[in-house]
């Protein structure tokens, strides 16, 4: 028993396979996309997406955002940006942190949507760095 | 009659047009299959993107306060448009097509009486739009510098149309560009953004499952989609913008790569019968002058 997993961003599809179960950065908690699932559609938040083959983590994506349909018998991930683990560098996040940080710091503090908008994208980036950080040990194994 | 020199310059210089238009022809074409690659691969972030939102749509149908991406403001008064175009001439009717819609429609809403704003995308239209709706134009856009056009371009552009919105700026939303049939057909087409033509989901496979369920709730998922859905829709277009400029060009410097092989034919056979007739005027001096001894 497998589901079809799709990861797509706007340019490409990043990955399209069969696997066991994919565990996603669910915007209100991390949710595993398994076969026979109920339908769900949610939001995901920046955060890593990894896709399990027999017992074992396969592939791992960093996604910065986006949402996901869930099916019983597939599972689409739309990505706003996607990118594999061992690709991702620490050094371009911290940049885009910063620049973020500082546009925070500059935001009109009552225009609390915007506000919303930063902070995600805030947090997608640290999640981009600890998703790039632990992707370095593996990498020199 | 010109003379044998003009007409060897004539030639020369025919050729080199030539040259040059079937150069760009294959340029053309090279970047055609670039950007129906480019396009082809960006079609399932589309699909699935449109199949999310038809679901969630469906399911909110029926509450009110709608998000205004979605319903519009509710108006009909001012008319925003979007006119896509290339960035380079040289491609057939395929900008004037849109620049003549597009004038068109502006003229058209303008009779009824709706405010009309513009704001152009791509340096074609722009230029043409500036000539004659200068005041119309509340900002414009040129498509990427870069071969490629990265979907950050598209984003931008969204958010820019989204803040308008907020700001009351326009009612309707309206895109002009050209329609990708196949490389030689490329149709002006106008596709209203806002408030937004919700897909059918008759014939997807998803109505037949159990319902579903949304995290959050469908308002705030709804909310997230709309903007993004704006984006990829403005991004697929101007994917299809490119693929068309350059199944265009392709058309075009072929016609006139055949235009020019013709035109060598026709200035070659006038550059012999000159050179002939030189030859016997001059034989005909040459032998009356010895008959006249």
């Amino acid at each position: 028993m497998s589901i079809k997993v799709k990861i797509v961003s706007p340019e490409k599809v990043l990955f399209a396979h069969d696997a066991d179960m994919l565990v996603m950065p669910g915007s209100e908690g991390d949710i595993a996309a398994m076969p026979d699932h109920a339908p769900l559609m949610l939001t995901l938040r920046g955060g890593v997406a990894d896709v399990y083959e027999g017992g074992v983590v396969t592939h791992r994506f960093f996604v910065a955002g986006g949402f996901a349909d869930i099916a019983p018998t597939h599972c689409t991930i739309l990505a706003d940006r996607a990118t594999p683990v061992a690709e991702l560098s620490v050094d371009a996040a911290e940049e885009r942190l910063a620049g973020l940080e500082k546009s925070y710091e500059d935001a009109d503090k009552m225009n609390v949507p915007a506000l919303d908008i930063l902070m995600n994208k805030i947090q997608s980036a640290r999640a981009e760095i600890d998703a790039a950080q632990s992707a370095i040990p593996a990498m020199s194994l | 009659m010109a003379s044998l020199k003009e007409l060897r310059a004539r030639i020369g210089s025919v050729k080199s047009t030539r040259k040059i238009t079937s150069a760009m022809k294959m340029v053309a074409a090279a970047k055609l299959r670039r950007a129906e690659a480019r396009a082809a691969a960006a079609r399932p972030y589309a699909d699935a993107m449109r199949r999310m939102l038809a679901e969630v749509a469906r399911s909110v149908a029926n509450e009110g306060g709608q998000p205004a991406l979605l319903t519009g403001t509710g108006q009909d008064k001012v008319h925003l448009l979007i006119p896509m175009s290339s960035d380079r001439g040289l491609a057939g009717a395929f900008n004037s097509n849109i620049n003549r819609t597009t004038r068109n429609l502006v003229l058209k809403l303008q009779a009824e009486g709706k405010t009309v704003k513009l704001l152009p995308v791509g340096r074609k239209t722009h230029d043409f739009l500036s000539r004659e709706f200068a005041d119309l134009i509340i900002g414009h856009r040129h498509l990427a510098a870069s071969k490629e056009i990265p979907f950050s371009a598209a984003a931008e552009l969204g958010e820019q149309i989204s803040s308008l919105l907020d700001k009351g700026e326009f009612d309707v939303c309206t895109l002009v560009y050209n329609q990708f049939r196949n490389v030689m057909t490329q149709t002006p087409t106008e596709m209203q953004l806002i408030p937004l033509a919700l897909p059918d989901n008759d014939n997807t496979a998803s109505t037949d499952l159990a319902t579903y369920e949304f995290e959050p709730d469908e308002g705030t998922l709804l909310s997230s989609l709309l903007p993004r859905n704006l984006q990829v829709q403005l991004y697929a277009t101007m994917l299809e913008t490119a693929a068309g400029e350059n199944g265009a060009r392709m058309t075009a410097m072929d016609n006139a790569t055949r235009n020019a092989g013709k035109a060598i034919d026709r200035l070659t056979l006038t550059y012999n019968r000159t050179r002939q007739t030189n030859i016997t005027n001059e034989l005909i001096e040459i032998i009356s002058g010895a008959q006249a001894v």
